[in-house]
């Protein structure tokens, strides 16, 4: 059975990971880098709990996440695209301000009560009889709608990608701006409409995580997942099977992580605590050697 | 930006700005913004007591903003002086619990924090030069890494024999560093970090490796044409930035706590960037910087304590100060000498 728990954890812990870095890809296919992803899923995860505790309604906070993330993820955009601000130093200031914002607007409203926030979590839409199947039942079909729109994304943005119109373009904003602009076309378009994306998945992502994963708010509760979907992204070179391969890789981590410090083995939980990040830097060095193709040119 | 308005005046409207947002923010939560102010500024310059608080709550931030000013200089994306300035920590504590040195054993523990960051840096800088990992993302995870290490050594191998919380034996008397004056909390590290900020100047400024560091921040293909090795200067670079952090960890535990714990920074790596970017990648700037970023860092505990408003506001003012400095284009000159590594 522990197979089967190991399994189940593994997709529920790589749904975030995987909508946060198939919207990291979207916008590195266009030519920019968004650390501050991170601090758009924190941003999701909050307005997400806010909303839904006060309205009593998960849909109505998952509406406010995306919007939210999305609303934070075009700041993002005017700073590098209409300010050509360097991305790496605007996604480190939005990420001190998601922080802020939201362990003050936390700890103001809902912190003083000292209570937790308990929100109506997100539900499974299959049917109770699905649910309770022995082994497909918490692999297939106990989960939000958000799990399986993670996965349908991957094939889905895979072809948009490389086979339509509006990928063309996102790619050319990337690789070749020169001809996109000689085409008649605006980069800076395109460039924010792959921001307004990543920003409706890195809220999908951070909603997930409060409402559907720990049905409350803690601060600071995307703990790096927003930096190891850029790790993702990376490691990937922004191939979207690769950036599913990875993303499972990760998340399957993570699932041994809880499995082993929910076990009472002996082994410190701190240092257990280290793996995803130690796998970071491993993969990263296996397969991370840039490709040449952003346009960024930070660090690569 | 036009060059005629002068600096400071953008720098005071970006302030300004950043201020009348708070305030509404106060407002909209229900807090009094005047109170809240008068609160911060007796917390950070209200009295002698304030105003060694702010010097204090600056020095870890000098250290660590010299470190990243540095490293931005050579035109590495040093994500990671706060885990640089854990691992400094660390390695101090370890020096001024378990050995007995006599009057060489403050040097002793600030040498081993210093070199335990520059071979966090050098890690670093290693993964980007021998495996092609940005440093960007190598210096995050190694953030994350430090910062459970240090969890993991005060619950195992540091831990406190008697007593059980999570945190380390006191550092011997003989590890710590010494008061200035009788009766005041200010310690030689703040000395020390200001004399940092003196020699990282003038080996910036005035020596051939300062050179060679700064030619492959400007333009790292004319620096390899003139036979200077970028990825050389960038290990050098990385390597000297985290040693400037690790001893910042070191100065804080042997100046301030006098033992490890978890959470042991209060992010001082990251306000690192804000502090390093607003003093204009410039050492004596980073001095300046340092005191504005400690200042608010003393004013927003004592504005917990005596209006109410979670302290946790001032990274919120921190990251709103930096965004301002973006976008009034004041870090323009510095963005573009800390672009395109190659």
């Amino acid at each position: 059975m522990i197979g089967i728990e190991v399994a189940a954890a593994t997709i529920r812990l790589t749904v975030p990971l995987l909508l946060a870095a198939l919207g990291e890809m979207w916008v590195q296919r266009a030519g920019l880098i968004n650390v501050s992803i991170e601090g758009a899923m924190l941003i999701g995860a909050f307005a997400g709990v806010a909303v839904s505790h006060l309205t009593e309604s998960a849909l109505l906070g998952l509406v406010a996440a995306l919007v939210a993330s999305t609303f934070f993820c075009l700041l993002f955009g005017l700073f590098t695209i209409r300010l050509r601000v360097n991305p790496i130093l605007v996604g480190t200031a939005l990420n001190l301000i998601a922080l802020g914002l939201t362990g003050f607007l936390y700890r103001s409203l809902f912190g003083a009560t000292g209570r937790t926030m308990i929100v109506p979590p997100l539900r499974s839409l299959a049917p109770e009889s699905l649910r309770e199947l022995p082994v497909a039942g918490p692999l297939l079909f106990d989960h939000t709608p958000l799990v399986p729109l993670a996965f349908v994304l991957v094939p889905v943005m895979a072809y948009i990608l490389y086979e339509t119109r509006t990928g063309l373009m996102v790619r050319a904003a990337g690789e070749n701006p020169e001809a996109l602009e000689a085409a008649g076309l605006s980069v800076n378009s395109v460039r924010f409409q792959a921001v307004l994306v990543e920003g409706v998945l890195a809220g999908a992502a951070g909603a997930y995580l409060s409402l559907a994963h720990a049905h409350t708010f803690i601060e600071g509760m995307t703990a790096g997942r927003g930096f190891l979907a850029l790790a993702i992204v990376f490691s990937a070179r922004c191939i979207p099977l690769r950036v599913l391969a990875i993303s499972l890789l990760f998340g399957s981590t993570l699932a041994v992580q809880f499995q082993l410090q929910a076990s009472g083995t002996s082994v410190p939980h701190q240092l257990i605590h280290m793996l995803p990040y130690v796998l970071t830097l491993v993969v990263l060095a296996c397969f991370g050697r840039p490709s040449g193709r952003e346009t960024w040119k930070l660090g690569s | 930006m036009s060059r005629s308005i002068p600096r400071v005046a953008l720098h005071g409207a970006a302030l300004a700005a950043a201020l009348s947002g708070l305030a509404l923010l106060l407002l909209a939560c229900g807090y009094s913004p005047p109170r809240a102010a008068w609160a911060f500024f007796e917390g950070a310059f209200g009295d002698v007591r304030a105003l060694t608080l702010t010097l204090l709550k600056a020095t870890p931030l000098l250290w660590t903003g010299l470190g990243v000013a540095l490293a931005f200089r050579v035109g590495v994306w040093n994500i990671g002086a706060e885990g640089q300035f854990y691992v400094g920590a660390l390695a101090a504590t370890w020096v001024g619990t378990s050995f007995e040195l006599g009057f060489l054993h403050p040097l002793a523990a600030m040498a081993a924090g210093a070199l335990a960051g520059l071979a966090w840096g050098g890690l670093a800088a290693v993964l980007k030069i021998r495996f092609g990992v940005s440093e960007i993302l190598s210096t995050i995870m190694l953030n994350f890494i430090a910062i459970d290490l240090v969890g993991y050594v005060v619950h195992g191998p540091l831990k406190e024999v008697i007593g059980s919380y999570p945190r380390s034996e006191r550092l011997l008397p003989s590890a710590r560093l010494v008061r200035i004056f009788d009766g005041n909390r200010l310690h030689l590290g703040v000395l020390l970090a200001l004399a940092a900020a003196l020699l990282l100047y003038i080996l910036l400024r005035w020596t051939r490796t300062g050179f060679r560091l700064r030619a492959v921040g400007c333009n790292p293909e004319a620096a390899e044409v003139a036979g200077i090795s970028p990825g050389r200067q960038m290990l050098l670079g990385l390597a000297l930035s985290g040693a400037l952090a690790g001893a910042g960890g070191a100065s804080e535990v042997q100046g301030v706590t006098g033992r490890l714990y978890e959470r042991f920074s209060a992010g001082y790596g990251y306000t690192a960037i804000a502090v390093a970017l607003l003093g204009g990648l410039h050492p004596g700037g980073v001095v300046l910087a340092s005191l504005f970023f400690g200042s608010l860092e003393a004013g927003a505990g004592h504005m917990q304590r005596f209006a109410g408003t979670p302290s946790v506001m001032v990274t919120l003012v921190q990251g709103l100060v930096l965004l301002y400095l973006l976008a009034t284009g004041l870090s323009r000159p510095v963005d573009a000498r800390a672009r395109e590594p190659g």
